[in-house]
């Protein structure tokens, strides 16, 4: 007998907004990617043979163990590093080389600190040769929808991590792109923070006609976020699932603890840490002798 | 009482508070006193150590100075002659190394005569505090002995412009080229590898050539300063460059600045408050260069003045002259500074040393 895995099945509504979703245009097409670098003694490689496509407002979230090369992943979407082979393809178009149309959040604080937080949000704009009056008044409302108006005149150096990642989302979303990159842009935040963060950015993403690949390596976040996540592998770097979520959206806190949410940590949760036994020969790791309740303390 | 520390600064947190709600009333409450240590890696000092110490900075060398000069058993290896006695070529004021009048002076008492009277006293190199406190004032107002010769402002005005020119010709073309380099490895592999190998050669050694090419005047001397400067200038400034994170370049190329507009918008205004500070570093070496510069062709400037002085044995002149040097060098460098944080409002790694408390 077969059965579904908890975290495959949807409710009516969740299948609705799938099917929907996949309706929507294709605003991202991978095909193929595979990316080694070479160093002293060799290549590695990094991705391989990577394959996704990302609809038009959805919301994808990245997730893989370390070194698996999601970074490098996104680096390549943003045009900031060249595949070794594959396609990117935006809107049907080709991307070779960084663009306005591909937003991009990293984990560190990017902001340009000689700017003010208004200054900052201007910057794309003034590049698309917006005037500089209109560009304020448009700012100004990116700043606002992120919460952050009193600070419009405030270097980055006096604002704190969760306000400056603020502002990178509104500078990177001011500048009109079609799809927003995001290389773990909660990474260096407190717990409390993130969770503020996560409910903004879903807030803004709901209100905004958006694309989001979203990657980070925390479980929660990738599920809340998401409408699908996509599993990395390490060594190589290939995909290992594209998974739908099934809990409903609008998102709140409540969920998580509910089984659609559960079932598919746990389910995610055994693809990136499958079980080890006694037996498997992990390379690179030691194997010690455990140290019995019994031993007197020798310091 | 099990746990010292926590009722400490509980105690702490009280006078807080009661000294911020009345004022009067807080010299009645015992302050209790936290440790704060003096050497910790990185940490800044209060703004009142930061006083004493800058202070004491000063101080202490001068505290030497003064012991040396006014304590006549510390170093003094001359005898001043008061009274030159019996002794045929002793004269009143001239100094002589001890032992010498010592031996004078046993034979004297030996043979029988007038003996010869001297105070200890420093060598005619080493003038006392107060000698020297005069001649910063008096060396302005001494007439040049001749006629040709210049006042000494007027010497401290010419080496001035000298430093101004051969600095701010060098910064005209080495902080671009810097930045250049700093910001494309063309520009830099085109450059750099031929300005290492220049700047291990002497400036000094341009003397001849400098003099042969641009006549005896300040033509030559500026070269000197220029090239003293220059080649240090551009690895500088081409370093700090490429110390600006690749981060907000890659930021920049998301939100569609062109090639140029990474030049003028990111990469210089990012480097701008670093490219200060080195500036700054740099004229400090550049006064270095002076002292060779003027000494080429026609001696001029605070240089011609030392040694001149130096040559009339009027060494207070000469402590002064430096002095001076000294005042300009550190009260630019202040002046600099202080506008260097109104320049860059946004710069805070000139605080990192700043105060804590
Ligand atoms: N510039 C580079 N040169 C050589 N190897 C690189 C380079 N960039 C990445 N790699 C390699 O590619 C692999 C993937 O790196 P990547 O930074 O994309 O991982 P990641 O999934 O983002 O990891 P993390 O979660 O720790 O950020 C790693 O093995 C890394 O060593
Ligand atoms: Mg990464």
């Amino acid at each position: 007998m077969n059965v579904v895995p908890a975290y495959q099945q949807q409710t009516t509504d969740v299948r609705q907004r799938f099917d929907t979703l996949k309706q929507r245009d294709v605003t991202l097409q991978v095909q193929n990617l595979s990316k080694s670098f070479s160093i002293n003694d060799g290549t590695v490689t990094a991705l391989s043979n990577v394959s996704f496509e990302v609809h038009r407002r959805e919301f994808m979230t990245v997730i893989g163990p370390s070194g698996c090369g999601k970074s490098t992943l996104i680096r390549i979407l943003a045009g900031l590093e060249f595949a070794s082979s594959g396609v990117v393809k935006l809107n049907g178009e080709q991307v070779s080389g960084p663009g306005p149309d591909r937003g991009m959040v990293f984990q560190t604080y990017t902001l340009f600190p000689w700017l003010t937080v208004k200054k900052n949000v201007m910057f794309g704009l003034r590049n698309l040769g917006v005037s500089d009056t209109l560009a304020q008044k448009e700012a100004m409302q990116w700043i606002d929808l992120v919460g952050l108006d009193r600070f419009a005149n405030h270097y980055p150096h006096q604002l704190s991590g969760g306000m400056k990642q603020r502002v990178a989302i509104a500078r990177a979303l001011a500048a009109k792109p079609r799809i927003l990159l995001m290389d773990e842009p909660f990474g260096a935040l407190d717990a409390q923070t993130r969770a503020k963060m996560q409910s903004y950015l879903l807030e803004i993403w709901r209100n905004i006609d958006i694309t989001i690949v979203f990657i980070t390596h925390d479980l929660d976040e990738a599920i809340f976020l998401a409408d699908r996540i996509l599993v990395l592998k390490a060594n190589p770097g290939e995909v290992q699932e594209l998974i739908e979520v099934p809990v409903p959206r609008p998102r709140l806190a409540s969920q998580m603890l509910e089984t659609p949410f559960l079932s598919t940590r746990q389910h995610i949760g055994e693809l990136i840490h499958p079980p080890v036994s006694e037996e498997d020969d992990l390379p690179g790791v030691i194997r010690m002798t455990p140290v019995g309740d019994d031993v007197e303390p020798q310091w | 009482m099990s746990q010292p520390g926590a009722s400490a600064s509980l105690d702490q947190t009280v006078v807080a508070t009661a000294s911020t709600k009345n004022q009067a009333n807080s010299r009645d409450i015992p302050l209790v006193k936290v440790k704060d240590p003096w050497f910790v890696p990185r940490v800044g000092l209060s703004a009142r150590r930061n006083r004493v110490l800058g202070i004491a900075s000063f101080l202490l060398p001068l505290l030497i100075w003064f012991a040396i000069s006014y304590l006549p058993f510390l170093w003094h290896p001359n005898i001043k002659i008061t009274e030159p006695g019996d002794v045929s070529y002793f004269k009143a004021g001239m100094q002589i190394e001890r032992e010498r009048f010592e031996s004078e002076y046993a034979k004297l008492v030996t043979s029988g005569g007038e003996l010869p009277q001297g105070e200890p006293s420093n060598p005619v190199y080493l003038p006392a505090p107060h000698e020297v406190a005069t001649a910063l004032y008096t060396s302005f107002t001494t007439e040049p002995r001749r006629k040709s010769e210049q006042w000494f402002h007027e010497s401290l005005w010419h080496s001035i412009t000298i430093i101004f020119w051969g600095f701010t010709l060098s910064s005209l073309v080495g902080v671009p080229l810097g930045v250049l380099c700093g910001t494309y490895a063309a520009v830099s592999r085109l450059q750099e590898p031929f300005i290492e190998f220049f700047r291990y050669l002497p400036a000094p050694a341009f003397g001849a050539l400098a003099v042969a090419i641009l006549g005896i005047h300040d033509a030559p001397k500026i070269a000197i300063i220029f090239i003293g400067t220059f080649f240090q200038q551009v690895l500088v400034i081409a370093n700090t460059t490429r110390k600006l994170d690749t981060a907000l370049i890659e930021a920049a190329m998301t939100l569609g600045s062109s090639r140029l507009a990474l030049l003028f918008k990111v990469v210089i205004p990012g480097v701008l408050p670093d490219l200060y500070r080195d500036l700054r570093i740099l004229l400090g070496w550049a006064w270095t260069y002076l002292i060779v510069a003027e000494l080429i062709g026609t001696s001029s400037g605070i240089t011609w003045f030392i040694t001149q002085q130096a040559r009339y044995k009027n060494f207070e002149n000469v402590f002064a002259a430096i002095i001076i040097i000294g005042i300009i060098g550190l009260v630019t460098d202040m002046l600099l500074a202080r506008l260097g944080r109104r320049f860059f409002p946004w710069d805070r790694s000139g605080d990192k040393q700043a105060a804590h408390a």
